[in-house]
Parts: C-alpha cells; sequence; structure tokens
C-alpha cells in the first residue's frame, strides 16, 4: 500500500472502506505529518485534534456497526481542512485577521455540516489572505504560509493555507473560497486541483463574506476525481442561502473517464499574450496539444472585455466588500478598542483590528459607492460586468470549454508584489472574469517551469461542472500532471 | 484621477476607519494608482448595457412563515466584549 | 398660534410611519418576533448579523405588506427589489439595513381623512418592505447615559414603511390621517399598530410657507414622536419655530430634530448637519421580487371588510347615526364586538342603537379608563346582552345596570349572578313598595301638603325619596302608582 500522504482522498476512502485502515490510524497519520511538517510551510492557523480523534472514534464505531464495510462514492473518514473564512461551530473562525481573532461561531457552515454529516473528519483551519484579500497568502494578520515547492515562494492566496497543506500531504483536501481566483490561482501555484462553481451551486452561508455575488466555496484536491467526490458531498441547493440554486442533486464523478473526441476547445487569445509569462504560456500550449491528441478542436477564440473586468472586479468586490465588513464594530463579537463614546470605539476597533490591504479595500469600496461616484464607479462596473458575462455567453455558443492559463506567473518570491497593490491585483487578471460571469472554473497542473507548477484553468457553461470536470479529468489523466508531487511529499 | 486627502479623510469617517497620519498619504497616493488604473473603464461605451448585479435567473426566494428556536442566550452573548444581564453593552451613543 | 399667523402662513406636512408586521417569524430569519421577551432571547445568528450568515425572505411577511398596500389603494409593483441602506449604530448588527430603494413594493396609493364637505385624499406616495432595528437602553438619559445597552430581540422584526406625499396641511389633519391609517392596517390584519409597544413609529416632515404659496418652505424631520397627541404637540411646536425663525428675519435649516416629551420643544440633533451618505446599493444576497396579477388578486381577496365599508354598511344595516357608525368601526376589535352583541340581542325595536348606547357609552368609557383593548378585557358580548335583557325586563334599571358594569367587565361575573348575590334585583312586590310609600309619605308632611295643593312636581321628590330608601331596586312605574293611589 502507498503511503496515506501519496494516496487520494478516494483512494483513502477505499482503504478504510476496505478496513484496511481505521478512520482513527488516518487522523492521527495527518496530525503527526502536520506537527512534523508544517512548521516550516505554516499552512494551518490551528488544527483540532481531540475533536479530530473523537470524531473519528465515532465513526470507527458506526463502521463496525455496519455489515458491509463499504460504503457506496462517498469519502466516508477522509479527514480534510477548512479555509479559516469558513465557519465551524465551537472552532475560531478568524478569516485571518485580528478583528475576529477570538470569534467562536455558534453555529456550522452548510458546507461543513455537509462534511460531517457524510463522516468525514475535520483537522483544523488554514491560513489566507485576510479577509480572502489577496494572491499571495501574505496578508494573513498572523503569518505567511509558505509553497512546498520552494519555501521562498508565495503559495498564491487566498486560499494559500488550504492549497499548500493539500500540496504537502498534509491534509488529503482542503477546502477553499473564490471570490476573484482565490481557490484556483494557489491551486495552480502549488500544482494540485482546484475548482471553483458555478455561483449558485454551492451553498454560501457560513462562508464570512467578502463580495457576496462573487463569492463561492470550491474544493482544492489532489486530482480531478477528488474533486468530483468532493462536490458530490458540499454541492446541492441550501435553503439558508437564497442564491443557492434549486437544481436536483447530481452526480459529479458520472462522466468522470468518458471520451472527449470531438469537443471544441477556445482559447482565447487575451489569455495567452504578453500578459502571462512566457514559461506559463509553453506549458498551457502543450496542454492544448494533449486536449487535440484526446480529438478535441482546438481554436483561438475572443473575450474582448478581459482587460476591463480587472477594473471592473476591483470595484465590485470591494463595494460589497466594505459593506459586508461593516459589521466588524466590536459590539457583539470580535475585537474591541475601548473608547467613551461609540464612534470613536468604532473607529478605534477597525483601525486596530483590519490590516492595510483590507483597509485599502475598504476605503476603495465605499469611496465607489459613495454619493457623487456611484454612477462612474459602481454603476460603470456593474455595466462592464454585463460586458464581460456576454462575452462568455458568446463564447459558449461556439465552444465547450474554454482553455488559458490560471495565473500569469508560477509563484513568485515572497515580499516581492507586497509593496505595490496594482501589480499584486495583476495576478488575478485572468481568474477574475469567471467570477463576474459566475461560470464554473478548475485548475489543473500542467506542467513545471523552473520547477514550480503551472495551472491550466478550464471554464465550463454555467451548472455544467460535471462536464468540466469530464475534460479537465481527461486531460488530467494523459498528461499525468497531477503526479507531479513537491520533494516534501516524496520524501515523506 | 486623483483622490484628495479630504476624500480620503471623508471615507475613512464614512467606513469608521481611524487613520494616522502616515495611512492618510499612503491612502491617497495607493487609491489615486488604483483609481487611474481602473480609468480605463471610462473608455467603454455603456450607454445601453444594462448593469448586472446579480448573475442568477433566480427570483421570489421565500420561506415559509414558521419559528425556529435560535440560539440560547448564552450563545448569543458568548462572543460579546462586553455583556451585562443579558444585553449588549456599548459605550455611550453621539449622535453622528 | 395665534389666528394672524396661521392665516399668513400654512404648514405643509408629510408623514413617514414604521409598522411592524404581525408575522411568526422575522423577515429573514425563523426566530419568533413576539413582543415583551427577555432581552436577547429571540435572536439567532441571522438577525445577530454574525459573519457569513445570509438572509432568507418571509413569504408571511411579503403577504402581509401586499395586504397592507392594497388597503390603502397602492399599485403593487410587478418587479422589486431590496437594497442595503448602510450605517453604523449599535442597534443595527450588519451595520446595514435591509430595506427597498428605487424599487419599492408597492406606490401611489391614498387615503381619505375629514367628514362632509371637509372630505380629502391624502396620497400614499410609497409603500417598502425593510427590517427593524434592536432595541437600545440607555443608562439614564440619551444625553447623559455613560453607557448603552443593546436588546436583539426586535432586530429583524419585519418593517412596512409607509410615506405619504406632503398633503397634510395640520398637525389635527396629520392625528387624523394616523388614526385612519391605524384603523386601516388593524382591519387588514397586518399590525397591531401599538404606539407604546412601537408597533407602530412616525416621524413627520415639516415646513411653512406663505398661505397660498406652490413653493415648498425648507422642511425638518421630526423624530421621537411616542404618541398621537405627541404627534399634534410637536407639530404645532415646530410650526410656531420655524414661523418665528422665518419672521425673525432667519433661515429654517434643514435637519433632523428630536421632540422632547418632557419639555414640549424640538432639539436639533448634534451633528446631523453632517449629512448621512447611505451608500444604497442592491443587496447581493436577496433576489428580485416579482409579483404576479394572480397572486396579489388572490391576496386581494383575503382583504377582510375595510372601515369605511363597514361603517356605511352599520348605517344601512343597522340604521345606526353615521357618528355612533364612525366610532364604532374605528377599530376592528370594537366593531366586531359590537356586531356579535347585536347578533344576540337581536335587531328589532331599536335594539342596535341601544346596544350602540352601551359599547360606545359605558363599556368605551371603562375601556379608556383602564387604557386597554377590547381584547384585553373580561367582558364578552354575552356579558353586556345579558345586561340588556335585565333591564328589559324589567329586573334591574338602568342605573343600577351602569352600577355593576365596571364589576362585570374587571371580573368577568355574569350581571345576572352580581344583581342576585347582591341583592340588586328590582322590587316589584307591591306590599313591599307601599310599606315605603307610607314611609316616605308620614316623613314629608310639608311635600305631601304641596303636592295636595296642586304642586305636581312634588311627586317627583317623593318618588325619589323611595327610591333612595329602597336603594334604587324599587320598579319606577309601580313606585309612581302606588304613591298617586296614596296621595289620592
Amino acid at each position: 500500500m502507498a503511503r496515506l500522504h501519496e494516496m487520494t482522498a478516494l483512494e483513502i476512502a477505499a482503504s478504510i472502506g476496505a478496513r484496511e485502515v481505521s478512520v482513527e490510524e488516518v487522523a492521527l497519520y495527518f496530525l503527526e505529518r502536520i506537527g512534523r511538517l508544517d512548521g516550516s510551510l505554516r499552512s494551518f492557523i490551528r488544527t483540532v485534534p481531540e475533536r479530530a480523534v473523537a470524531a473519528a472514534v465515532a465513526l470507527d464505531r458506526r463502521l463496525a456497526g455496519e455489515v458491509s464495510a463499504r460504503r457506496a462514492g462517498g469519502l466516508f473518514g477522509v479527514p480534510f481542512a477548512v479555509k479559516d473564512n469558513i465557519c465551524t461551530r465551537g472552532i475560531p473562525t478568524t478569516c485571518a485577521s485580528r478583528i475576529l481573532e477570538s470569534f467562536v461561531p455558534p453555529y456550522d457552515a452548510t458546507v461543513v455540516r455537509r462534511m460531517y454529516e457524510a463522516g468525514l473528519v475535520l483537522l483544523g483551519k488554514t491560513n489566507m489572505d485576510e479577509f480572502a484579500m489577496g494572491s499571495s497568502c501574505e496578508n494573513s494578520a498572523f503569518f505567511e504560509t509558505r509553497n512546498p515547492w520552494n519555501l521562498e515562494t508565495v503559495p498564491g492566496g487566498s486560499s494559500g493555507g488550504s492549497a499548500a497543506a493539500v500540496a504537502a500531504g498534509l491534509v488529503p483536501f482542503a477546502l477553499g473560497s473564490d471570490t476573484g481566483g482565490s481557490v484556483r490561482q494557489p491551486a495552480a501555484l502549488c500544482g494540485i486541483v482546484g475548482l471553483k462553481p458555478t455561483y449558485g451551486a454551492v451553498s454560501r452561508y457560513g462562508l464570512v463574506a467578502f463580495a457576496s455575488s462573487l463569492d463561492q466555496i470550491g474544493p482544492l484536491t489532489r486530482d480531478v476525481a477528488d474533486c468530483a467526490a468532493v462536490m458530490n458531498v458540499i454541492a446541492g441547493h441550501d435553503e439558508m442561502d437564497s442564491t443557492s440554486a434549486p437544481l436536483p442533486s447530481r452526480d459529479y464523478s458520472a462522466r468522470l473517464g468518458a471520451d472527449i473526441r470531438g469537443i471544441r476547445v477556445g482559447v482565447p487569445r487575451e489569455y495567452m499574450g504578453e500578459g502571462a509569462e512566457p514559461g506559463v504560456r509553453s506549458c498551457v500550449r502543450d496542454a492544448l496539444g494533449v486536449l487535440e491528441d484526446l480529438g478535441a478542436v482546438v481554436e483561438e477564440c475572443a473575450l474582448p472585455h478581459t482587460e476591463y473586468a480587472l477594473s471592473a472586479y476591483y470595484l465590485i468586490a470591494p463595494a460589497e466588500a466594505s459593506s459586508n465588513l461593516a459589521r466588524y464594530d466590536g459590539v457583539r463579537y470580535g475585537l474591541r478598542e475601548d473608547a467613551a463614546e461609540v464612534h470613536q470605539m468604532y473607529e478605534r476597533t477597525r483601525r486596530r483590528g483590519f490590516g492595510p490591504e483590507v483597509k485599502r479595500r475598504i476605503m476603495l469600496g465605499t469611496y465607489a459607492l459613495s454619493s457623487g461616484y456611484y454612477d462612474a464607479y459602481y454603476l460603470k462596473a456593474l455595466k462592464v460586468r454585463t460586458l464581460v458575462k456576454r462575452d462568455f455567453d458568446i463564447a459558449f455558443e461556439k465552444y465547450d470549454v474554454l482553455v488559458g492559463p490560471t495565473s500569469p506567473t508560477v509563484a513568485f518570491p515572497i515580499g516581492s508584489k507586497t509593496g505595490d497593490p496594482v501589480k499584486m491585483y495583476l495576478s488575478d487578471v485572468f481568474s477574475v472574469p469567471v467570477n463576474l460571469a459566475g461560470v464554473p472554473a478548475i485548475s489543473v497542473p500542467c506542467g513545471l517551469h523552473d520547477g514550480l507548477p503551472v495551472g491550466l484553468q478550464m471554464i465550463g457553461r454555467p451548472f455544467e461542472e460535471d462536464f468540466l470536470l469530464m475534460v479537465a479529468h481527461a486531460y488530467e489523466q494523459a498528461a499525468g500532471t497531477s503526479r507531479l508531487r513537491p520533494r516534501m511529499v516524496s520524501e515523506g | 484621477m486623483a483622490i484628495s486627502r479630504d476624500e480620503v479623510l471623508h471615507v475613512a469617517r464614512l467606513a469608521r476607519l481611524e487613520l494616522g497620519e502616515d495611512e492618510i498619504e499612503e491612502y491617497t497616493r495607493q487609491l489615486s494608482r488604483i483609481l487611474e488604473h481602473i480609468q480605463k473603464l471610462q473608455r467603454l461605451d455603456t450607454k445601453d448595457v444594462p448593469p448586472t448585479s446579480h448573475v442568477l435567473d433566480l427570483k421570489n426566494v421565500l420561506r415559509a412563515d414558521e419559528t425556529r428556536p435560535g440560539l440560547s442566550r448564552e450563545e448569543a452573548l458568548s462572543n460579546a466584549p462586553d455583556a451585562v444581564s443579558g444585553f449588549f453593552r456599548v459605550p455611550k451613543i453621539r449622535e453622528s | 398660534m395665534d389666528s394672524a399667523t396661521a392665516a399668513e402662513f400654512e404648514p405643509v406636512i408629510g408623514l413617514e410611519v414604521h409598522v411592524e408586521l404581525k408575522t411568526k417569524s422575522k423577515i429573514f430569519c425563523p426566530c419568533p418576533t413576539k413582543f415583551g421577551a427577555e432581552p436577547n432571547t429571540q435572536v439567532c445568528p441571522v438577525c445577530l448579523g454574525l459573519p457569513g450568515v445570509l438572509p432568507v425572505l418571509n413569504e408571511g411577511a411579503v403577504e402581509l405588506a401586499v395586504m397592507a398596500a392594497l388597503a390603502l389603494n397602492c399599485d403593487i409593483r410587478p418587479s422589486s427589489r431590496f437594497h442595503r441602506k448602510n450605517y453604523f449604530y449599535p442597534d443595527l448588527p450588519k451595520a446595514y439595513q435591509i430595506s427597498q430603494y428605487d424599487h419599492p413594493l408597492a406606490t401611489g396609493g391614498w387615503i381619505e381623512v375629514g367628514a362632509g364637505a371637509s372630505r380629502k385624499r391624502i396620497g400614499i406616495k410609497r409603500l417598502h418592505l425593510e427590517e427593524d432595528a434592536g432595541k437600545l437602553m440607555h443608562e439614564g438619559s440619551i444625553e447623559t447615559a455613560a453607557r448603552s445597552l443593546v436588546d436583539f430581540n426586535r432586530c429583524g422584526v419585519p418593517l412596512i414603511e409607509i410615506v405619504s406625499e406632503p398633503d397634510i396641511s395640520s398637525p389635527e389633519e396629520a392625528k387624523e390621517y394616523l388614526q385612519v391609517l391605524k384603523s386601516i392596517l388593524q382591519y387588514a390584519g397586518v399590525s397591531d399598530c401599538r404606539m407604546q409597544e412601537g408597533s407602530l413609529r412616525v416621524d413627520a416632515n415639516v415646513s411653512v410657507r406663505p398661505t397660498g404659496s406652490a413653493a415648498f418652505g425648507t422642511r425638518t424631520e421630526l423624530k421621537n414622536i411616542g404618541s398621537f397627541r405627541s404627534v399634534v404637540r410637536g407639530l404645532q411646536y415646530e410650526i410656531r419655530r420655524q414661523i418665528e425663525v422665518i419672521r425673525a428675519g432667519g433661515e429654517v435649516l434643514q435637519e433632523t430634530r428630536h421632540w422632547d416629551e418632557q419639555r414640549e420643544v424640538t432639539v436639533a440633533l448634534r451633528g446631523k448637519e453632517e449629512a448621512h451618505d447611505y451608500r444604497y446599493f442592491p443587496e447581493p444576497d436577496l433576489v428580485p421580487l416579482h409579483l404576479d396579477r394572480e397572486w396579489v388578486e388572490s391576496v386581494r381577496l383575503k382583504l377582510p371588510e375595510l372601515p369605511e365599508a363597514r361603517k356605511r354598511r352599520f348605517v344601512s344595516d343597522y340604521g345606526l347615526p353615521e357618528y355612533d357608525a364612525g366610532v364604532l368601526t374605528a377599530s376592528p376589535s370594537l366593531a366586531e364586538f359590537y356586531e356579535r352583541c347585536v347578533g344576540l340581542y337581536g335587531r328589532g325595536e331599536g335594539r342596535p342603537k341601544t346596544v350602540s348606547n352601551w359599547v360606545m357609552g359605558e363599556l368605551t368609557r371603562f375601556l379608556n379608563a383602564n387604557n386597554i383593548e377590547i381584547e384585553e378585557a373580561r367582558v364578552t358580548p354575552s356579558h353586556v346582552v345579558e345586561l340588556l335583557r335585565l333591564i328589559e325586563g324589567g329586573s334591574i334599571s338602568g342605573k343600577i345596570a351602569k352600577a355593576i358594569f365596571d364589576r362585570m367587565c374587571e371580573t368577568g361575573e355574569m350581571p345576572s349572578q352580581i344583581v342576585r348575590r347582591e341583592g340588586l334585583g328590582q322590587i316589584s312586590d307591591e306590599s313591599e313598595i307601599a310599606a315605603v310609600v307610607a314611609r316616605v309619605i308620614e316623613e314629608n308632611p310639608k311635600v305631601v301638603g304641596d303636592y295636595k295643593s296642586g304642586k305636581a312636581q312634588a311627586l317627583g321628590y317623593l318618588v325619589g325619596q323611595v327610591m333612595k330608601a329602597t336603594g334604587g331596586r324599587a320598579s319606577p312605574g309601580l313606585v309612581n302608582r302606588v304613591l298617586r293611589e296614596r296621595l289620592g
């Protein structure tokens, strides 16, 4: 048997089902690994070993009571981690912010509840850019997370902790959130699979809001089959979320392994220009070759408003954020800086509680919504959003999948972009249009450049994640790129 | 498109963010630079384009008028920085 | 205000009324809405604004709001949506209120006030749905409190905001508008409209202008109006103040002013000049509301009879004077009480008017004296009707009936029981009355002499003495007859 940290979640579940290993042994294995290796990586804000072991023991007992140990298709017994902006009852949920450092939610996010109900074991909460604002995990109020491929580089962000933990084999998979690329970009930079589902496919209840019309929770996994299996647990209608799509539940794994001969692949020329570094483009071109070999018809196409999407995004997301983050006022929970008068208390609390990037975006968003600027900025951005969405509508009339790079660069050195917000924002140039349009997109590893992973982004039609996963799976199987692992993993 | 120091102070006030002198300068500079970058949007003619505030084509998501128990008072107040006899407590309120 | 001022200037008034809807659960979460619970016991992650929570709209709130809008003759907009109104205040957990902005639920309604020739329509500009905030308690007064306490039970209770056109032209008319509005909303069953519990709250916009002028003066917004009485007092004060400012050559400032109930003055709130910038934008956590015509019509069918219709019916069906019908139908519970009384007592021989006299008279006096609503009293239509039957059958006099009315209302004891227990039944035994009559004649020789010498009114005095001696229980007809016989 392979070592647990080199196995996929589905392989681990199968092994548990076959009673080759107990749920408790699996949990302890990964907890030990985190204890040993996370000191240099710093992907977890906190682990919950007692809870995890207690949950694992209870699951083993349940398993012992079953006539047949095999639980069809599930992830029963598999450990997981969640980004620290997803609420967990009784476990602090900090958003990597001072302002929520002491906050303990009295409720579980819908995705967490579904995980528990499906018999999965939570190991801990992962590091992130504060309130999911960032592309490098350097905006955590607590510490930076490092990329397991090269500890001098960033893991990407904002779900950098989740991506690094999965890539380093500290946990079989993790959940992140994606508002402008925050699942896909760190997945790309850490060489794993990350999916941003269609807006409305996964409940946002319990995800601490950054930009409500863009946020989606998504899986970060070792391979595409695991990604589909996690979607089977977390996706589906939730009456606690008014923006959750009222669609019947579906099997995201159903089309895996199907032939993709004849599918039409569009390659947006805006994604393959100078914006992406040559090494990235070269890996993507290799991937397009693999798709052609599989029988796909690959053609260049256009998403003409791509260059405007980033600007629209950096108005819409901060505007919504400025409102979503107003509730951190020191009244009901979180940090409070005392003052004689309540508005002074607000100002001091928020000054001390928020980091510079969060403040920057609150300021930008407040400005964009304020009297006299609403039409020129916020409303304008919403109109551009319409144009960006139309680009996708038009492209999907002709193509089944759009393919390009996930991120314009591979993992960059820690500290190299922190001085210049605009430069940092440009990391999101290929990922934000997807959020503006609400469509699903997956990042799968497509090779290495300078010894660092490159991510291939595949974008699909709304609510056709099963098709997208089918294409990604076919590519992954043919290219073998998901088997690339950092030394941290192969060395044990 | 530059943002003025006064505008920065006004926005900070709206957002209830106290800023230090260095921050005022930094945000005036950085926000100006970001807005300059964003300025390219003005090149697009959007006169006849409707705004998209939401990508989903959903409407009328409603729940039945039924009650369910919420949190106990202890749970409700468990995260409070200052609570007394069942209430959250805040410093004195000056209208503003 | 002296009449010279009244002639020279005229006020222009518009009212913004917030009414809590009578749903079981809150507008965006399933917490109960009961009034008066222990602080922070009707809260959940959603209405406390915890990180990560999302609102889901209560269908019952939409239905009641539509019902209110229909009762106020509004057009229901086929499509409406919610916005966030952003501002910081300790009673507002999310630091934004979910409200409606550019697409309200309903627009263009009206109600009528005044009678006869001065009957007039007051326009309703818009009606929209929003969530209530929590409640603040100050340790001391708002000015002097060192700290304040917050209770979020009320937070998230559904509200409708009803904005009138500036069609109201006097403080008294403002009060009447509110009375009619309250009556309609109570009839429609959408709200209790209890001002003392805060389920109906009023803000007033008021300005003055030279009489006959078409332009508007600068308006002030009057807040903290706690009762219908203070609507009138507050507006009177504010109108007088504005006129004085203008006369002194000053300028009325556009500002929010607090009505100070104790001192009976309006006070500008400090710092309010810094204009609010609510940064409204579409609420991304909610989807639009599309109300199709059929559904709206199905709600209209559920709308009960409204006060105007019921008043007309009381006049035509029960033969009541317009005045009686107006008083009895002002609140639905009183009107229903009246109708149940008539149902039990019967409709012949001026009986509806007799019932009306008692309900408008004794019953209303009792309710007002005790400051309660009819549904809180222990008296039922059966009580009132039994009482009327006792009078009609000659068992008790009207005077005795009035005397036991309050006890009946307070204890809920049936009137016949009270009469029996306390021996209050009318004396109709002739020999018993004859004995009293004999004693009265003996004790009043002078009056008897007067009567005999032709002073007819002296008989009245003697009847009175007999009644007094029997504690009012003697049958007046019988006393009259026996006295006349004895006095020959």
